[in-house]
C-alpha cells in the first residue's frame, strides 16, 4: 500500500462502498447489483456529485454553503420558464439552439447567485453560514415567485437528454470510444507524470506499482462502461428505433444496450474538471493555503477575498448546472426541486473525507461520498424501507462515517 | 548621520569622486498607526542600510511587532511614510511589499500547515506549465535546492509542513523568505523556537545574506543576539522610539537601560519617546 501512495482512505471508502453494494444486493436478492439498478443510480448520483465538487472547495475554506438546494431551486425554475415559455416565443418550440440556451443561463444565473453571496462573505465579512442560510431562504422564496408557485413543463427535448433516460444515454459504441479514450488519457497522464519526476531524479512508484495502478483504473473506466452496456432499454422503445430506421424487427428481441447516461458523463467531466483544479492550479493551491491558514495565505500575498467570492461563484455554478440536470430528470420545473439538497451535498463531501475544520479533502472523494449516500438511498428503496426510516440511517451512517474518519486521523497523529 | 540627505543625494554613482553616503534602502518616517484609539507606533522613524542589520528592541507590546507589520504590508499605516531606495513606496498590501523586495519571516512563520514545503516557499509566486498548470516538479526541485543550503538533513519534502519540527518549519519560512531575491529581509523572532545549534545555523545566515549587500531588520527580545548579529539598535517603547545607537557606540546594559527605563545613553541618538532626563 504504501508503494502504491494512494490514500488509505480513498480505499477504505471503496470498501465501504463495495460493502454497501453487496449487503443490498444479498438483502434485495439480487436486485441491487444489476446493470439496470447501477445505471440507475448513477444517473440519481449526478446531480449531488457535480455540487458536492464545489461543496468540497467551499468547506475547505472554512465556509460553508446551505443555499445550494435553494439555489438548485431557483434556478431551475428559471431555466424552466426560459425554456417552456420564453424561449419558444423568441425562437419557436423545440429549437437546437434552446437547450444550449438554457444550459447556459443556468449556469450563469446560478454562477452570479453564488458570486453575490461569496461578495458578502469575503468583502463585508458575513459569515458564510448566515449569508447562505438567508440564501437559503431567499432563493427557495424566489423559486415560488416565479410562477407564483405553478410547476413549468415540458422542457425542451434536446435538454432532456441531460436528465439521463433513453435519450440522455450515449449508446453502446459511444460509450467503448470514451471509455477507451479515458483509458489512454490515464495511461498518458500516468507515464508522462512518472517521466517528468524521473527528469528531476526524484523518486517514483516502482514499476510493478505503477502498472497495476494503471490497470486497475483502466479496469474500473471499461467495467463501468461494459455495465452500462448492458442495460438494454425497453423492447418497445427499442422496436420503436429499430423500424424508424428500417431494420426488421427480429422474434426474440433485439439488445440495444443504453450505454454511459448523459448526465453521469457530464458529472464525471466536473469531477475531472474540478480535481485538475483543486490540485493542479494556483487558483487550488491559494483555496488549500486559505483552508489550511488564512492568514499566512494573506500575507503570502494571496488574494484572499476575490477567491473565496470565487469559490462560491463557482458552487453557485455548479449549482446552476445540477439544476438542468434535475430540472432535465423531472422533464418539469417545480419550487420544490433540490430541497434539502444542501444537507445531501455536505454529508457527501464530509463523508468523502472533507475536514470541516478546512484545509482538507478531494473532489473524489466527494464524489464516492455521493455516491455512497446515493447507494444507501436507492438501496433502501429497493428494499422497500419507509421514507423516514431512509433517513434515520442516512443521518446515522452520516455521523457514523465523520466519527471514523476523525478516529483514523487522531490515530495518525 | 542623515538619512534625509542621503536620500536627497541624486548623484549618479560614481561620479565627483567623493564617495557619496550611501543611500538608505529602507526609511520608516514618522510611522503611525492606532487601533481603536490606542496608539500601538507613534512617530516612529528607522532606516536600513544595504548590508547592514538593524536590531528592533522592545517588551513586548512596545509597537516593534505592529510597527514592521506596516513595512510588510499586513497594516497601513495612518500617517508618516515609506521610502525604498530613497523612493516613496506606496505598500498597501504583503503583495506591494513583495514587489518592493521585503520579504519577512513572522513570529508565527505563517505556513499553510496543510500543504507541504515546496507549496509554502511558492504560496502566491507559484512556478506554472505553458498551459497555466502548477509546475510541481520544478517547484520541488527548486525547494530542494533552497533547502540544501539551508537545512542539509531535510528530506521530508512530500508531507504536509504540519508533520515538520519546529526547526524545519522554521527553514520552511526561512526559504520561503530569501528564495526570490530579497532585499530588505524582516525577521521577527526568528530563533524564538528554536534550539541552540539551530539558532546558531540562524546566525550564520544573517552573516551570510548580510554579505550579499541584503539589508535585515531583526526583532528580538535577546540582546545577546542582537549584540553579536546587530550593526544597529532601535529601541521602542510604549509604541514610541526611545533611540537608536550603532552596537559598537553602547553597552548591553544601556540597551537594557532603554528598553526597560526609556532612557537613552550618551552613544545614542534619543528619539522621541525617550525618557527626559534630570
Amino acid at each position: 500500500m504504501r508503494q502504491l501512495e494512494i490514500d488509505p482512505r480513498l480505499v477504505g471508502m471503496l470498501a465501504a462502498l463495495a460493502v454497501i453494494w453487496v449487503g443490498f444486493d444479498l438483502l434485495s436478492g439480487g436486485a441491487f447489483l444489476t446493470p439496470r439498478n447501477l445505471w440507475n443510480l448513477s444517473v440519481q448520483t449526478a446531480s449531488i456529485g457535480i455540487m458536492a465538487c464545489g461543496m468540497v472547495l467551499v468547506i475547505v475554506t472554512r465556509n460553508i454553503d446551505l443555499s445550494v438546494g435553494a439555489i438548485l431551486g431557483f434556478v431551475g425554475m428559471v431555466v424552466g420558464v426560459a425554456q417552456a415559455r420564453w424561449l419558444p416565443e423568441v425562437l419557436g418550440l423545440e429549437h437546437p439552439a434552446t437547450a444550449f440556451i438554457a444550459v447556459a443561463l443556468g449556469i450563469g444565473v446560478g454562477g452570479l447567485i453564488g458570486l453575490l453571496q461569496g461578495g458578502l462573505i469575503a468583502y463585508l465579512g458575513i459569515p458564510s453560514f448566515i449569508v447562505t442560510l438567508g440564501g437559503l431562504l431567499v432563493w427557495r422564496g424566489s423559486a415560488w415567485w416565479v410562477t407564483q408557485g405553478q410547476t413549468v413543463a415540458p422542457m425542451d427535448g434536446r435538454f432532456r437528454m441531460l436528465g439521463g433516460g433513453i435519450q440522455g444515454a450515449i449508446g453502446a459504441n459511444a460509450s467503448w470510444i470514451l471509455g477507451a479514450l479515458a483509458c489512454i488519457a490515464i495511461i498518458a497522464g500516468m507515464a508522462m507524470l512518472r517521466r517528468r519526476r524521473l527528469a528531476f531524479g526524484f523518486p517514483v512508484r516502482p514499476g510493478w506499482a505503477e502498472g497495476l495502478l494503471m490497470g486497475l483504473s483502466c479496469m474500473a473506466v471499461l467495467g463501468a462502461v461494459a455495465v452500462a452496456n448492458a442495460y438494454p432499454i425497453p423492447a418497445g422503445v427499442a422496436r420503436r428505433m429499430a423500424e424508424a430506421q428500417g431494420i426488421p424487427w427480429p422474434e426474440e428481441g433485439l439488445f440495444i444496450a443504453h450505454g454511459l447516461a448523459l448526465p453521469v458523463i457530464v458529472a464525471l467531466g466536473v469531477g475531472i474538471a474540478m480535481t485538475v483544479l483543486a490540485t493542479r492550479t494556483r487558483f487550488g493551491r491559494y483555496v488549500f493555503a486559505i483552508g489550511g491558514n488564512p492568514e499566512a495565505a494573506e500575507l503570502s500575498g494571496v488574494n484572499t477575498r476575490r477567491t473565496l467570492m470565487l469559490v462560491f461563484g463557482l458552487m453557485g455554478a455548479l449549482a446552476g448546472l445540477s439544476a438542468c440536470i434535475a430540472t432535465a430528470r423531472l422533464n418539469a420545473a417545480t419550487n420544490a426541486a433540490g430541497t434539502l439538497d444542501e444537507l445531501y451535498v455536505i454529508a457527501a463531501a464530509v463523508i468523502g473525507g472533507t475536514s470541516l475544520a478546512g484545509g482538507l479533502g478531494s473532489v473524489a472523494g466527494a464524489m464516492l461520498g455521493a455516491l455512497v449516500m446515493q447507494s444507501l438511498q436507492s438501496g433502501m428503496v429497493l428494499l422497500g424501507v419507509d421514507t423516514p426510516l431512509q433517513n434515520i440511517v442516512v443521518g446515522l451512517v452520516l455521523v457514523f462515517a465523520v466519527w471514523l474518519d476523525g478516529a483514523w486521523r487522531r490515530r495518525l497523529k | 548621520m542623515t538619512p534625509r540627505q542621503a536620500s536627497d543625494d541624486r548623484r549618479p554613482e560614481g561620479a565627483g569622486g567623493l564617495n557619496p553616503p550611501p543611500k538608505p534602502l529602507v526609511e520608516m518616517r514618522d510611522i503611525s498607526i492606532a487601533f481603536g484609539g490606542i496608539k500601538a507606533v507613534d512617530g516612529v522613524s528607522v532606516d536600513l542600510m544595504p548590508g547592514e542589520v538593524v536590531a528592533l528592541l522592545g517588551h513586548n507590546g512596545a509597537g516593534k511587532s505592529t510597527l514592521i507589520k506596516i513595512l510588510s504590508g499586513a497594516y497601513r499605516a495612518d500617517a508618516g511614510e515609506i521610502l525604498v531606495e530613497g523612493q516613496p513606496a506606496e505598500i498597501h498590501s504583503p503583495r506591494d511589499a513583495k514587489r518592493y523586495g521585503i520579504e519577512t519571516i513572522y513570529q508565527t512563520l505563517a505556513l499553510a500547515d496543510n500543504v507541504d514545503a515546496a507549496a509554502n516557499i511558492f504560496l502566491g509566486r507559484e512556478i506554472t506549465t505553458r498551459w497555466g498548470m502548477l509546475d510541481d516538479a520544478t517547484m520541488e526541485s527548486e525547494t530542494r535546492k533552497v533547502m540544501a543550503r539551508l537545512n542539509p538533513n531535510f528530506r521530508r519534502f512530500k508531507e504536509p509542513v504540519r508533520a515538520l519540527s519546529g526547526g524545519q518549519r522554521q527553514s520552511v519560512a526561512i526559504a520561503r523568505a530569501i528564495h526570490f531575491n530579497a532585499r530588505i529581509l524582516i525577521m521577527d523572532e526568528p530563533t524564538a523556537a528554536l534550539g541552540p545549534a539551530e539558532t546558531a545555523q540562524v546566525g550564520e545566515l544573517v552573516l551570510q545574506l548580510k554579505a550579499q549587500g541584503i539589508g535585515i531588520f531583526l526583532i528580538s527580545h535577546d540582546i545577546h543576539d542582537v549584540f553579536e548579529l546587530a550593526d544597529r539598535v532601535s529601541v521602542m517603547k510604549n509604541g514610541r522610539l526611545v533611540g537608536s545607537a550603532r552596537t559598537a557606540d553602547v553597552t548591553k546594559d544601556e540597551v537594557l537601560g532603554m528598553i526597560i527605563l526609556g532612557k537613552c545613553p550618551e552613544g545614542a541618538i534619543p528619539g522621541p519617546g525617550a525618557m527626559v532626563t534630570g
